[in-house]
């Protein structure tokens, strides 16, 4: 991987960006366990795939998110939050 | 040694055994499989076998013997660590690594160096303070020096950085040491096979059967195995295995980039660590420069290289030593280095009975590879924490206990 497209600026070189690691849900720490917080906060989903990630353009200061493949580093597509489509 | 050496020069024959003992096919059934032939399944294998009588053991490499990290490493031993835990564990290790070439009959080019953790910040420098003094409290020479010292050590250093990062001082560890890391490989790999350990190349573990919470057997491209005990040694790999037994945990993996430059005279006899400018440096024996920097910034599971890796580096490079500008370098790569949010490793038991893991070594595992051996051979054969374990295991996550051993290992080395 490159260049990557930032969904306000378009294409730009990756070294432009940087990665805010993956999409995760927390659960409720008010009625969660303390084994679910425990593995909200540590665990990580480690092994290859697809995956949603955050990712900043430095250079805008715009997040959004990436889903990329974490095998052969190629970027599927890039969205802002809330716009999947 | 010439005499030895003329045997092959007379002989028709190859005059000397193989290293390592072939062998076509699996059996069904193993007491212990160890996944991975890096240097730390091999040195359990070889403890296994040497110390707790249990030979009947499958190492199963789906490459090849010490492919893996263990020959991309940049071989720095040193056991100059920040926690209690940390420093027992690797000054064990420092000291198991003094007699393994006699213990293997293999020269290990072990080559004591003096190691330097470079300040340029009072922060940092604060930090060699903290790690001097845990250290000399558990017997480790450790010692905070001045910015003359290291000149005095290494005339060619400029000691302003160019004037972007001055040397404020030093920590200086006397013990650090590096040594040929293939030859570890080897080493064990061949100790263990003299004791009837076989060590099965080109095999990939592709499934784990677990009943009932235990470990029954593990499924391989060349069939399938029975067994109550794996132990997973894999490093870069073990999210893909912990995957098959359904385990979670916090590694997470990003490649790290090495390379070396053309062979030069000899310069550089200690090993420059240099946490700002995320550089570190040593001359090998055959007069490389052996140079690595920080993790690459995102996960990715591969080995490739990057262009932009060589660039940052070498900017960094000439700033502490401008003279090395008309070096060229000769040869970069990349290994996958499974990390852990405390910079301390994940070793032992797990909620699966008969599975045991020795991984998140991330950057720092090469020095660790004879006391991991040792430990996880005590830990399988027993079925029970080896002591000096006990602040590594799976579960201190859970329990909010972790080991916080980021200010010593933060640049990969
Ligand atoms: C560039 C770089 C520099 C480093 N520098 C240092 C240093 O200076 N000092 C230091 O102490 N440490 C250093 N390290 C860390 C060190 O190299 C590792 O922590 C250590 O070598 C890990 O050894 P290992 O035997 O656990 O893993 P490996 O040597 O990686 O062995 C694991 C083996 O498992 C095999 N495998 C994986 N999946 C499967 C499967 N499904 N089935 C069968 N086999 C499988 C792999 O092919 C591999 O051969 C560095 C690492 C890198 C990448």
């Amino acid at each position: 991987m490159k260049i990557m497209t930032c969904p306000i600026n378009g294409p730009r070189p990756v070294s432009e960006f940087v990665y805010g690691g993956s999409v995760r849900d927390m659960p409720d720490p008010h009625t969660c366990s303390d084994d679910e917080w425990a593995a909200y906060v540590f665990n990580r989903g480690g092994a290859p795939g697809v995956k949603r990630e955050w990712w900043c353009h430095t250079a805008s200061n715009t997040w959004f998110i990436a889903e990329r493949d974490t095998e052969q580093d190629r970027v599927l597509r890039t969205y802002l939050h809330g716009e999947e489509g | 040694m010439p005499w030895r050496l003329l045997r092959f020069a007379l002989s028709k024959h190859h005059p000397e055994g193989r290293m390592f003992t072939p062998h076509s096919r699996l059996k069904p059934h193993y007491d212990v499989v160890i996944i991975g032939a890096g240097g730390h399944g091999l040195a359990a294998a070889y403890y296994l076998a040497r110390d707790h009588g249990i030979t009947d053991i499958a190492v199963l490499e789906k490459g090849y013997i010490g492919g893996g990290n263990t020959g991309r490493n940049t071989t720095i031993i040193r056991s100059n660590y920040l926690t209690p835990e940390g420093v027992r564990f690797y000054d064990e290790s420092l000291r198991l690594w003094q007699d393994l070439s006699t213990d293997f009959d293999l020269n290990l080019f072990y080559s004591n160096r003096g190691h330097f953790t470079l300040a340029h910040t009072d922060a940092a420098l604060r930090t060699c303070r903290w790690r001097a003094e845990v250290n000399k409290h558990y017997g480790v020479n450790s010692e905070v020096v001045d910015a003359a010292f290291v000149k005095r050590t290494v005339p060619m250093i400029d000691l302003s950085c160019s004037g972007h990062a001055p040397i404020l001082g030093a920590l200086y560890h006397a013990p650090g040491a590096v040594a040929r890391h293939d030859a570890v490989a080897w080493g064990y790999g061949r100790g263990a096979d003299q004791r009837g350990v076989e060590i099965h190349q080109q095999t990939e573990v592709l499934g784990i059967e677990v009943q009932a919470g235990k470990v029954r057997g593990v499924r391989t491209n060349r069939g399938n195995i029975t067994t109550g005990k794996v132990l997973c040694a894999v490093a870069g790999a073990t999210p893909r295995i912990l995957r098959m037994v359904d385990l979670d945990s916090p590694l997470y993996i990003h490649p790290l980039q090495a390379m070396v430059s053309e062979p030069v005279k000899p310069w550089l006899d200690t090993i420059l660590v240099s946490g700002s400018l995320h550089i570190y440096i040593s001359q090998s024996s055959r007069g490389e420069l052996v140079m690595g920097a920080a993790l690459d910034p995102y996960e990715l599971h591969s080995t490739r290289s990057t262009l932009d890796f060589p660039e940052g580096l070498c900017a960094h490079m000439l700033d502490m030593f401008p003279f090395l500008s008309t070096v060229k370098v000769m040869r970069q790569w990349a290994g996958m280095a499974d990390m852990t949010p405390d910079f301390a490793p994940i070793m032992g038991k797990t909620p699966i009975e008969g599975f045991y893991l020795d991984a998140g070594w991330g950057t720092w595992g090469f020095k660790a590879t004879p006391v991991c051996g040792k430990t996880m051979a005590y830990t399988v054969a027993h079925d029970h924490h080896h002591p000096l374990i006990t602040g590594f295991t799976l579960d201190r996550f859970r329990r909010y206990a972790l080991t916080g051993e980021k200010g010593a290992a933060s640049v990969g080395h």
